[in-house]
């Protein structure tokens, strides 16, 4: 399996491609979110809204053995592509590799500018739960 | 004679230039509009020749600064033909007028099971404060219901009124929707029973006429950059028998009388509410936007964003999956809408990139939206200087947008 840094480099060079048109940036995270698998319906539940975005998104996980699986949703297309990216770089990864993950990909394909301030707050919200979640799973793998 | 909106433009400064590539559409401007030449120079000439602090200074730059500070106030008196200058409170904006009234008019004469009336259109600015007053007062806040269309229904406002009525605060133009609200009959309707009424103001002091003593509304409130003048600045009207019995908002320099530690007596209207030093460079600067709308005139100003808003209901109800959200008989030159499938954010920032500048979103009027079954809008506001090419253009994105979600 390709190290995290590795998938990383892929999404920044698939950016690299569409160039600084931010049309067809956005159009292209749109076409990412509608691969989204489907999210568990049981499963969007008030708890597993996530706080401090500005659109409804829903975060779970499923413990794959030592590894961790992330399912998400969200009411709009854009901020699906961005957590399609998220799970494409975290998900299926040990708690240890989750928390030690730098997502430098996050500022090199420019996504400050794509989705703007607001927005931004929203994605940090997303890592620092996804995160959140890995050390949760660490700690109950170490008792 | 129809306007030259070129000439118009050109004054603009922040209109000109390009935004992701693109020539920037500012269809923004109930958020806030833009400030044309002459604001800008009154605020950069005031800093650097005038600036002192007013009503104190013995020497010429005092005078001066004060000189044109109460003009001002003389222009905002015949903007909204108040009675007289004295009526005319300066603050940082629609938010703050509302909260003074509600602050120091609420707070003296409103108790225990007195009904305060607002409507579903409110803006957050509207309500929350009015809530407030009524959590510490134990009144009781009625909310006058609208139809799908976004209209009021005044019927239900009639069948609300009683004795127990003391206060009417209520959206002249409804920022979200455009809807235009029947104010003179609202107003009229509760001093009937001897309510006191408020009118934010922020939505349609840009748009329509305004006349506070044809209206009789007792309060208005508005805020200067939305009509093209500086941001910070807000307005609140009273009718001195009004003020006159108000308690001061905030303690502090300007507001007074005399001070002494036993007692302090206050000043005379506006003053005892313009409490420290005020917004001085903003209300100077705030004369030339006003002159700004005098020289084009506010009903040619009416007349050609009506135009606006009858090509863009036409072309943008053209595109499949347009779904309009507020269609009152009476509005004002916005236009909030659905698309089909899409979230109001996405259709947002896909706009962005095509240079478009619109809000999403609630619009600050979360109840509206609950009872709309919402969550929220795309709105595209039109000002004097917008065009129909550029609505042309919006409708060329919109439709390639729409196109995603509605094959
Ligand atoms: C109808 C209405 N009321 C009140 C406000 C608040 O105005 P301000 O933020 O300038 O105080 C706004 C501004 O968006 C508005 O549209």
């Amino acid at each position: 399996m390709s190290s995290i840094q590795d998938i990383q480099d892929e999404i920044i060079e698939e950016f690299s491609i569409l160039g600084d048109d931010k049309e067809s940036t956005i159009y292209y995270i749109m076409e990412l979110g509608g691969q989204l698998p489907q999210f568990p319906e049981e499963e969007r539940v008030e708890e597993n809204i996530i706080k401090g975005c500005q659109s409804k998104v829903w975060l779970t996980t499923r413990e794959e053995g030592e590894r961790i699986q992330y399912l998400a949703d969200s009411n709009t297309d854009i901020t699906k592509g961005l957590i399609s990216l998220l799970i494409r770089v975290l998900s299926g990864r040990t708690p240890q590799e989750i928390l030690k993950a730098d997502l430098n990909f996050i500022d090199k394909i420019g996504m400050g500018n794509i989705i703007g301030s607001q927005r931004s707050n929203g994605l940090s919200a997303m890592i620092k739960q996804m995160k959140l979640y890995a050390l949760a799973y660490q700690a109950k793998q170490n008792v | 004679m129809p306007l030259n909106i070129e000439e118009i433009r050109a004054t603009f400064p922040v209109l000109h230039q390009e935004v992701n590539g693109k020539p920037l559409i500012y269809f923004d401007n109930a958020a806030t509009t833009q400030k044309p030449q002459s604001v800008l120079d009154a605020l950069t000439g005031y800093y650097q020749n005038d600036n002192s602090n007013i009503h104190r200074g013995a020497h010429t730059l005092a005078d001066r600064a004060t000189r044109h500070y109460e003009e001002t106030r003389e222009g905002v008196k015949n903007f909204i033909n108040a009675n007289e200058s004295a009526e005319v409170i300066f603050t940082k904006g629609t938010t703050e007028s509302i909260n003074l009234v509600a602050s120091s008019y609420g707070r003296k004469f409103i108790t225990k099971g007195d009904e305060i009336i607002i409507s579903t259109l409110e803006h957050h600015s509207n309500i929350v404060p009015w809530q407030m007053l009524c959590e510490e007062k134990e009144a009781v806040l009625k909310v006058i219901p609208i139809n799908d269309k976004g209209e009021i229904l005044l019927d239900e406002f009639e069948n609300m009124l009683s004795d127990k009525t003391k206060f009417v605060s209520i959206v002249h133009v409804s920022n979200a929707l455009g809807t235009i609200n029947p104010v003179k009959e609202i107003i009229k309707k509760a001093h009937q029973v001897g309510a006191k009424v408020l009118l934010d103001g922020a939505q349609s002091t840009n748009h329509l006429d305004i006349d506070v003593q044809d209206l009789d509304c007792d309060f208005l409130a508005f805020s200067a950059h939305k009509l093209y003048g500086p941001t910070g600045l807000g307005i609140l009207y009273g009718k001195r028998s009004l003020l006159e019995i108000m308690p001061p908002y905030q303690g502090g320099g300007e507001m007074i009388k005399e001070v002494t530690f036993a007692k302090t007596t206050y000043n005379e209207i506006p003053f005892k509410f313009e409490a420290g030093t005020p917004n001085i460079a903003d209300v100077i600067a705030f004369q030339k936007a006003l002159d700004f709308i005098s020289i084009i005139g506010k009903s040619n100003i009416k007349k050609h964003e009506d135009e606006l808003l009858d090509h863009a209901n036409e072309t943008f109800g053209q595109i499949k999956g347009f779904v309009p959200v507020g269609t009152a008989a009476e509005k004002v030159s916005v236009v909030s809408f659905n698309i089909n499938g899409m979230h109001p954010f996405d259709v947002g920032v896909m706009l962005d990139a095509n240079g478009i500048a619109v809000r999403t979103g609630h619009h600050c009027t979360q109840p509206l939206m609950q009872r709309l079954g919402l969550e929220g809008t795309v709105r595209a506001s039109f000002s004097v200087y917008n065009t129909k090419s550029e609505i042309d253009q919006m409708a060329v994105s919109l439709a390639k947008i729409a196109k995603i979600k509605n094959k």
